[in-house]
């Protein structure tokens, strides 16, 4: 059982270059797999080819497969798509339904249309919500929340819909820290919880540095690391790759860097 | 209120704003806050903390329930928006609330042409914007042929082109990578060696920290935190930040831990460990 690309690559419609790939990459129930890279290295293009988006729906030419526990993602229908492999949009406010009046009804829209039992909905959505510590949202108006709001409530509404693959592209983007902890443990305990594979797009490597188990950093379009994520986050490419690395192992770089022996009690102070 | 004055910021003044979205959420609440001309402000905050509220108010998109928004010591509510708008370029959130227009070149034309600014002063001022967030060459893509970081740096350009005395960014460094995050630094420095007025809405710690000379801390539609990176970072002051669901940054942190004071940069905390070595 596994979300698997093999020789990925994928062109978008109208365009002569390879956005993505060629590319390998396997995504495991319960594991979390992180990617990093500079803009416009092929990150949310790998988000729609991982989640069949791409090309279904996004149009373009992708070579290669993209299997989901052994089916051809091309051959899945959207709604059989969507249980098993959730998306969240870099943008997430532009996957807001825009069509219910309170937070609870706007993550309880997904579940709803897999036909579960009322009791069902109720309880995924309360789970959501208090998987990301927003239960306090439930009432409120989802078009009238400040940016970060909005993007866990759209996170709280592909959680509700428990698939088996989570593919999230930059969750993070606009949340404060305390935010940014919260989706961070969330994932963690939604991975452990319901046994999902996610695979997340994140330009906050602390936060890879605290949940993720192996990463990949792309460059135009292709994998130029990959590996256990502590041993891609402490390689010394990750710079020239235009990915900043976390405080901690950026920190001790600048005090060697100044000819400052990391001593015990400075390397415990960054811990 | 006369024709803005280009060359000078004015001061701006929060006296006891208060405003509520019509569905009852209070997003400033009695906000008192002065910034001089010239200063750099980052304004940082928990999410829904009214951040964006708060710079919303300073081009004439929103108007206080109560209180006042004063420039130069004059009340903004007669003025009109359009003379707001040359005085405070705000550059949006989320940059597909901005931008509109066919291609690069229209976007970023549309600020400093409503200013009256034609012919090669208007070509100038594009060029050097989009030069300024490393777009040159791209007059002529269409803005949503661009990943999201390259149309948040766009929705910068066009604010840059109509060369305003205060600079507003909210949230200017979400979604860019390192070099992003590294050039919008550069282009706040840039404009206030030119003596604008640069505030800045972010979550971002150490862009906050290591960019500008103050920082604001936000909470419930107030003011709760302010001064110097040192002062706000300073261990004495991590109680009200958790408060407002923030974390001072690692060398803040490590900083306090060696008992070496405030040093809430990487080059602060260095110079700080070389000096007690020394």
């Amino acid at each position: 059982m596994s979300l698997d690309l093999a020789a990925v690559r994928y062109r978008y419609a109208g365009s002569m270059s390879v956005a993505l790939g060629p590319l390998d990459l396997s995504l495991e129930p319960g594991q979390v797999v992180g990617v990093a890279g500079a803009n416009e290295s092929g990150k949310t293009t790998l988000c729609l080819a991982a989640s069949g988006m791409a090309p279904a729906v996004v149009g373009g030419h992708l070579d290669g497969a993209v299997e989901i526990d052994g089916v051809a993602a091309s051959t899945l229908r959207p709604h059989e798509l969507a249980q098993r492999c959730g998306l969240l949009f870099q943008r997430a406010a532009t996957q807001l339904t825009h069509t219910t009046a309170t937070v609870f009804e706007e993550v309880g829209f997904g579940p709803c249309n897999l036909s579960l039992a009322r009791d069902d909905v109720v309880a995924r959505v309360w789970w959501a919500l208090a998987a990301l510590g927003i239960e306090d949202l439930a009432p409120r108006d989802p078009t009238r929340l400040s940016g970060g709001q909005g993007q866990l409530v759209a996170l709280a509404a592909v959680l509700a819909l428990r698939p088996k693959y989570l593919i999230l592209d930059e969750p993070t983007s606009e949340l404060d820290p305390a935010g940014t902890g919260l989706v961070a443990d969330g994932l963690v305990r939604a991975a452990r919880e319901t046994g999902a594979g996610i695979l997340l797009v994140e330009h906050k490597t602390d936060v890879l540095a605290r949940i993720a188990d192996r990463m990949i950093v792309l460059d135009r379009g292709g994998v130029a690391l990959a590996g256990p994520a502590a041993a891609v986050l402490g390689d010394d490419r990750l710079v020239e790759l235009g990915v900043e690395p976390p405080a901690r192992v950026r920190l001790a770089r600048d005090l060697r860097a100044a000819g400052l022996d990391l001593t015990p009690d400075l390397a415990g102070a960054l811990e | 209120m006369t024709a803005p004055d280009r060359t000078s910021a004015p001061a701006i003044e929060f006296d006891g704003v208060t405003f509520t979205y019509a569905g009852g959420t209070r997003a400033l609440d009695g906000l008192d806050l002065r910034i001089e001309p010239g200063e750099t402000v980052a304004i940082v905050g928990q999410n829904g903390s009214g951040k964006s509220t708060l710079v919303k108010h300073l081009n004439g998109l929103l108007r206080p329930d109560s209180g006042r928004v004063l420039l130069d010591g004059r009340d903004v509510r007669p003025v009109h928006a359009a003379r707001l708008a040359a005085l405070a370029g705000l550059a949006f959130q989320n940059p597909d609330r901005q931008l509109f227009a066919g291609n690069v070149r229209s976007e970023v034309e549309f600020g400093p042409r409503n200013l009256g600014v034609r012919g090669r002063d208007l070509d100038a001022r594009v060029g050097a914007a989009l030069e300024a967030v490393g777009l040159a060459g791209e007059l002529e893509t269409n803005a949503y042929d661009m990943g999201y970081s390259r149309r948040k740096l766009l929705a910068i350009a066009s604010v840059l082109a109509m060369r305003t005395p205060i600079l507003i960014l909210d949230e200017p460094t979400t979604g860019q990578d390192a070099r992003g995050v590294a050039l919008v630094g550069g282009l706040v420095e840039a404009a206030a060696a030119e003596g604008r007025t640069v505030i800045a809405v972010s979550h971002d710690m150490r862009f906050a920290a290591e960019r500008f000379g103050r920082v604001v801390v936000m909470r419930a539609g107030r003011v709760v935190v302010d001064g110097t990176p040192a002062e706000v970072f300073a261990e004495k002051r991590w109680p009200e930040l958790r408060a407002a669901n923030l974390e001072p940054p690692l060398p803040a942190v490590a900083g306090a831990r060696l008992g070496l004071g405030s040093t809430p940069t990487d080059a602060a905390l260095v110079a700080a460990v070389r000096a007690r070595n020394r």
